[in-house]
């Protein structure tokens, strides 16, 4: 602790004149204003990504082991062989790694909302979407790098897509996108519940349905009936169909489509929701 | 706008569940002054400040700072008004110049001037060499500090704060103290909550006393004081037995009659003056009664307390559990 006391120098030698701040005031935040907010806590998520590195553990770890475990293990008899499994593995794995990142959203949201500074987030002239769009903004690299690296270890393990490069950059581009998206189903979930613990456990609940009973792993014709109506609404058997369909063929299909407008509709309908539950917790 | 009110504040209320944690509270502050809100934990003093900073919405009644309704226009009140709370609400995975550069561009600042102001901010709150440390070094003072350099980046005409030397040791009060009173002169007005009388009496102009979620007292601080006297003696006679002679001896001297402890033979005697403890002392000695031990001490908040509303500060027992949802 230091000794000194605090320099008695103003810091403006103009006094505070109350009128005059009074008559500057805004109403609320403008469109341009709300941008810069949303990047400083974006920044603010980059810094603390990059001074707790562990929280990119599942984002490193969950692609490479899915990949390679699901291939080996799920290949012969789903498809025949690895080689023909890949080109239908790597894109629902792309899916399920993109909604754990999604789920990682809420928690530390919820954790990050617990903290003290969050009251000082609340008091300050901000757009209320900033706080929960910003991490968000920072996630983005967090959906790159888990969609890369499980395509390197597709590529590492014999995958070929018939795509090529630029199919590839497409189907990264569409799981970052619904990653995104979905994320404020998430991040929502996050503004509403009580604790960490409780966002993780009805995420869990949330993302196992969504993955697991999605075209993800298995042709969903191979499924009874009942089981095939649900997945077919599943909008993550869209994305990942629209991810297949980047992957292999390098094809713009009706699927992609559906996929960016299902996640238009999940922001349209979880944001302000989002937002709505963060204003109302204060 | 002619009105020189900072705060304006008519009947809040807040109430969770069914308990009233502020049940029709009217504050108005002055611009320029410091205004104290004392009160034992639990008091509604928090919940008050954060309806005011728009943190909490409120429930009843009417409020106004610097004419701009509180309900009506929260944006507004968030241009105006700097908050540094109970609990240092900094962000620990910064550093503090970091702390600092973030509140400033979230408030508009461009980049540069967030670190220029950022740099000054540090230096008068004697933070440069601690400026890019991690905060899980920081002592509770300089977090203390940090947090009222975060509060001040915009220059706000009004300033917040909740239990500002709550848990600081006293030479660190001391320098927060200092650094409060500095804010005034830069023509900032200031509302504080404290547990303290003493802190009260150090900073603020006027002082409302609150307790149960109502204002008891609104008065300046000495005013407040005389109401309890200027300090107390207390004394224990050696004797027990003596208490009735003893208490004869005090009416008799000061005309009042001494606050009986259940303990047998001690007394707390409410005195004017300090000076009048000889009287009392002497007048003792020559009425022959013996005494085992003798201090006189300033009034603390639970005998302003008693004074004012009959129950002492910590008498809270049955409302204790509320408290903890009203956070």
């Amino acid at each position: 602790m230091t000794t000194t006391t605090v320099t008695p120098t103003p810091l403006d030698p103009r006094r505070v004149d109350p009128s005059v701040v009074v008559a500057r005031t805004t109403s609320h935040t403008s469109l341009q204003e709300t941008w810069v907010q949303t990047l400083s806590m974006a920044w603010r998520a980059l810094k603390k990504m990059r001074r707790k590195p562990e929280q990119f553990f599942d984002v490193l770890i969950q692609p490479l082991l899915f990949t390679a475990m699901f291939a080996f293990i799920f290949g012969g008899a789903i498809s025949g062989s690895v080689s023909d499994y890949l080109p239908v593995l790597i894109p629902g794995i792309l899916a399920q790694t993109a909604l754990t990142v999604c789920m990682a959203t809420g928690v530390q949201l919820r954790e990050d909302m617990d903290k003290g500074v969050f009251d000082r987030f609340k008091s300050l002239p901000i757009a209320r979407i900033a706080p929960l769009a910003g991490p968000m903004i920072a996630d983005l690299i967090r959906y790159g790098i888990a969609s890369v690296l499980t395509v390197v270890t597709g590529l590492l393990i014999g995958y070929r897509p018939g795509g090529g490069v630029l199919g590839c950059v497409g189907g990264i581009a569409l799981t970052v996108i619904a990653g995104w998206s979905l994320a404020w189903i998430f991040t929502w979930l996050g503004t509403m519940a009580r604790s960490a613990q409780s966002v993780q456990g009805i995420s869990m609940m949330i993302m196992f349905p969504l993955t697991f009973l999605s075209n993800a792993f298995v042709p969903a014709e191979t499924l009874p009936g009942w089981l095939e109506a649900f997945v077919k609404v599943n909008p993550v058997s869209h994305v990942v169909s629209a991810v297949r369909d980047l992957f292999n063929d390098g094809a713009v299909t009706a699927e992609v489509g559906w996929a960016v407008i299902g996640c238009a509709v999940v922001v349209a309908v979880f944001a302000p929701l989002a937002v709505r539950s963060y204003s109302r917790k204060m | 706008m002619a009105d020189l009110s900072a705060v304006r504040a008519d009947g809040l209320v807040k109430t969770f569940g069914d308990f009233r944690a502020v049940d029709g509270i009217d504050l108005h502050v002055r611009q320029g002054e410091i205004f104290g809100v004392l009160g034992p934990n639990g008091a509604g003093k928090t919940t008050t400040l954060r309806m005011l900073a728009t943190l909490l919405p409120i429930d009843g009644g009417h409020a106004e700072i610097f004419g701009v309704d509180v309900r009506r226009e929260p944006h507004r009140i968030r241009q105006l008004v700097g908050v540094t709370g109970q609990y240092a609400s900094v962000d620990e995975d910064l550093t503090a110049r970091e702390n600092l550069w973030l509140f400033g561009r979230l408030q508009g600042l461009t980049s540069t001037r967030a670190k220029s102001i950022a740099g000054d901010l540090l230096a008068r709150f004697d933070l440069q060499e601690a400026a890019d440390r991690p905060l899980s070094q920081f002592s509770g003072g300089m977090r203390r500090r940090l947090d009222l350099a975060s509060s001040l980046i915009t220059r706000p005409p009004l300033i917040f704060l909740d239990e500002p030397t709550t848990g600081l040791d006293p030479r660190t009060r001391g320098q927060m103290w200092d650094t409060i009173r500095e804010l005034v002169t830069d023509g900032s007005t200031i509302l504080l909550t404290t547990q303290y009388l003493d802190e009260a009496d150090q900073l603020a102009d006027r002082i409302a006393v609150i307790d149960r979620g109502r204002k008891v007292a609104e008065d300046t601080p000495d005013a407040l004081k005389t109401q309890v006297g200027e300090s107390t003696l207390q004394l224990s006679l050696a004797e027990g037995a003596d208490t009735a002679l003893g208490a004869d001896v005090v009416r008799r001297l000061l005309g009042e009659d001494p606050v009986l402890s259940p303990e047998s033979g001690r007394m707390n005697i409410p005195l004017p003056d300090p000076d009048r403890a000889a009287d009392v002392l002497i007048g003792l000695r020559e009425a022959g009664l013996g005494i085992s031990s003798v201090s006189v001490a300033k009034p603390t908040l639970d005998e302003v307390f008693l004074a004012l509303t009959g129950h002492g500060a910590d008498d809270e027992s049955q409302t204790k559990p509320q408290m903890e949802a009203a956070r």
